[in-house]
């Protein structure tokens, strides 16, 4: 029986070490890229940081505006791609097609999920870059290298969808049959049930989903860095080339140059990166709070 | 042996004296690796609460999903046989199935309110069979809360959340919301089952005052419910109906050696 007990005791302090480890290391992980980035953000004004353009580092000059507009920028086209159509691909998997092509589509979904971002990376350079360049930009009458913003975005884009359709498979999954049942039995349509129930049902996990999508798109480094361009600008359209955060810090981090307070702002552009990724995560939990409510 | 089958036509002529309402003939329903209902010939009487008994996977509910169609979610299920409502027979019926369904309401085993708030899971009903007229709709919303006893324990809350209620609640609600729709015969497939015995005698006190506007057709495996409740009683066995008939004539004098051992283990 003590032995017994004693275990119990132990267990639960193991889970609790465990926990309070896991809650530390978010809090952990921001002191000490506050700390690491503090050459750079005491002695330059944190709104030029920002907000300024300018990007000179041996004039010691570190605007990080084009690089943050540039990571929303990809990450956002690339979830307006996304979203829908893994909400679409999800309604109809589960709704409308026969079973046998949920149980094709789930281990191809996990192959998607498991390639390596590099591969995706050669893939996009290879496909979605010249496709950019030669048919998508002429079509909207614009001139483009194809690397780019748009060329980043798709490939994002595809790089997520096994990522948050998996999610949503799992959230329609969820929706007992009888709540469609009921819906069907007062006299709504398939489509109707699907609309007002369904989704409204799901509201919450689809929300997370698209959250979860949009903190891991936005960190995507690798693939990005390959078919964006790298050029610090602000991009005026998505057919101009980008640099996002993540592509700053991998490209140049260890490349020690003699120029000072160098690597502290890249210290500081992971720091930025951190800190879009919690306020998309707080913004998202407070959309999730609202929906909910209902 | 011979005496059996006598009586057991007899109350059939009983019955159809009564005005019926719908009728199954030859129902059988079939899945990929079972005969799940055998030979279904029924008429359910209009303004009485029909019971259809039996222990569980004897096909009740699947009998009850036939009447209003939502066999069609099942592709796995094949079905043959008709089942006529107003001389119409609903099973090769192809485009007018939402109108088929809205002819009967639908009360399930554990209430599924829509994710939606108590006024709007009256509502959409209503919305969907074309009314637009709020006031209308505030009307009926309450009318059928009243119906089911529940308009004084929501009245203050419409607009909040349906999930929110108890178990009990909901259950009323998913009634009103099937009554909302203004059918002729309701559907309840133990309706009791997931509830506390107050929020039961509730159901059944509702049921009981129902029957005077709506047909009733009630699956239960309780044997004093279906006593309380039933003035005609189907009893099914393995997906088969082996007696039916007058409540009383069927629980006072049980022709077959099944439901007699039923009906005692049932006390
Ligand atoms: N969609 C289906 N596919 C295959 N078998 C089914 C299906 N639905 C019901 N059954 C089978 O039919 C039998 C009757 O089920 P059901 O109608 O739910 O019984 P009851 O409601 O009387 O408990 C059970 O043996 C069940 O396994
Ligand atoms: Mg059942």
């Amino acid at each position: 029986m003590t032995k017994r007990l004693f275990i119990d005791k132990l267990s639960s302090r193991w889970m609790v070490l465990c926990l309070s480890v896991l809650l530390l290391l978010p809090l952990a992980i921001g002191l000490g890229l506050v700390i690491k980035s503090s050459d750079l953000w005491l002695t330059h004004a944190l709104g030029s940081l920002i907000f300024s353009q300018d990007w000179s580092p041996s004039e010691s000059q570190f605007g990080f505006w084009p690089f943050i507009l540039s990571s929303l920028w990809v990450t956002v086209v690339a979830l307006i791609i996304s979203m829908p159509l893994c909400l679409l691909a999800a309604i109809f998997l589960t709704q409308f097609a026969p079973t046998w092509m949920l149980k094709v589509m789930r281990p191809v979904i996990d192959i998607l999920a498991g390639i390596p971002s590099v591969v995706y990376g050669v893939w996009g350079v290879l496909v979605i870059v010249p496709l950019v360049a030669d048919i998508i930009a002429p079509m909207f009458h614009n001139e483009s290298l194809g690397y780019s913003i748009l060329a980043g975005a798709l490939v994002l884009s595809v790089m997520s969808i096994p990522y948050i359709l998996n999610m949503i498979l799992e959230v329609f999954r969820q929706v007992p049959v009888e709540l469609g049942e009921a819906s069907l039995s007062l006299g709504a349509t398939k489509w109707e049930t699907i609309k007002y129930v369904f989704l409204r049902k799901g509201a919450t996990g689809i929300i997370s989903a698209y959250g979860l999508g949009f903190s891991k798109a936005l960190g995507e480094t690798i693939a990005v860095m390959m078919v964006i361009g790298n050029v610090v600008q602000v991009p005026a359209s998505v057919f101009d080339a980008g640099y996002p955060l993540p592509a700053l810090v991998a490209n140049n981090y260890g490349e020690m140059m003699s120029i000072p307070t160098y690597d502290s702002a890249l210290m500081f552009g992971s720091l930025l990166l951190f800190i879009i990724i919690i306020t998309i995560n707080v913004i998202f939990r407070y959309i999730i709070y609202k929906s909910e409510a209902i | 042996m011979k005496t059996a089958i006598v009586t057991a036509e007899k109350r059939v002529e009983h019955i159809t004296t009564e005005v019926p309402i719908m009728n199954i003939s030859n129902l059988n329903v079939y899945s990929k690796s079972a005969h799940i209902l055998k030979n279904i010939n029924i008429t359910i009487p209009k303004n009485k609460i029909t019971v259809l008994l039996g222990p569980s996977g004897c096909g009740k509910t699947t009998l009850l999903k036939c009447m209003n169609r939502l066999t069609d979610l099942y592709s796995e299920l094949r079905l043959d046989g008709t089942i006529e409502i107003d001389g119409q027979n609903i099973l090769t019926e192809r485009n007018r199935i939402t109108e088929i369904r809205q002819k009967m309401g639908l009360v399930m085993q554990r209430p599924y309110p829509l994710p939606m708030s108590i006024y709007d899971n009256i509502a959409y009903g209503l919305k969907l069979k074309g009314v637009r007229d709020k006031n209308v709709i505030a009307e009926k919303v309450e009318k059928h809360l009243r119906e089911v006893a529940l308009w004084d324990e929501v009245k203050d809350r419409l607009k909040s959340s349906a999930q929110r209620l108890s178990i009990g609640q909901q259950q009323r609600l998913c009634l009103a919301r099937g009554l909302a729709v203004e059918p002729e015969i309701i559907l309840a497939d133990e309706p009791t089952s997931a509830l506390d015995p107050i929020s039961s005698r509730v159901i059944e006190e509702q049921f009981s005052k129902l029957k005077d506007d709506y047909t009733i057709i009630m699956v239960t495996h309780i044997l004093r419910q279906a006593k309380r409740l039933a003035d005609y009683v189907v009893f099914m066995y393995y997906g088969e109906i082996i007696e039916h008939g007058n409540a009383a004539d069927i629980f006072e004098n049980p022709q077959t050696d099944i439901l007699k051992e039923y009906m005692r283990v049932g006390h």
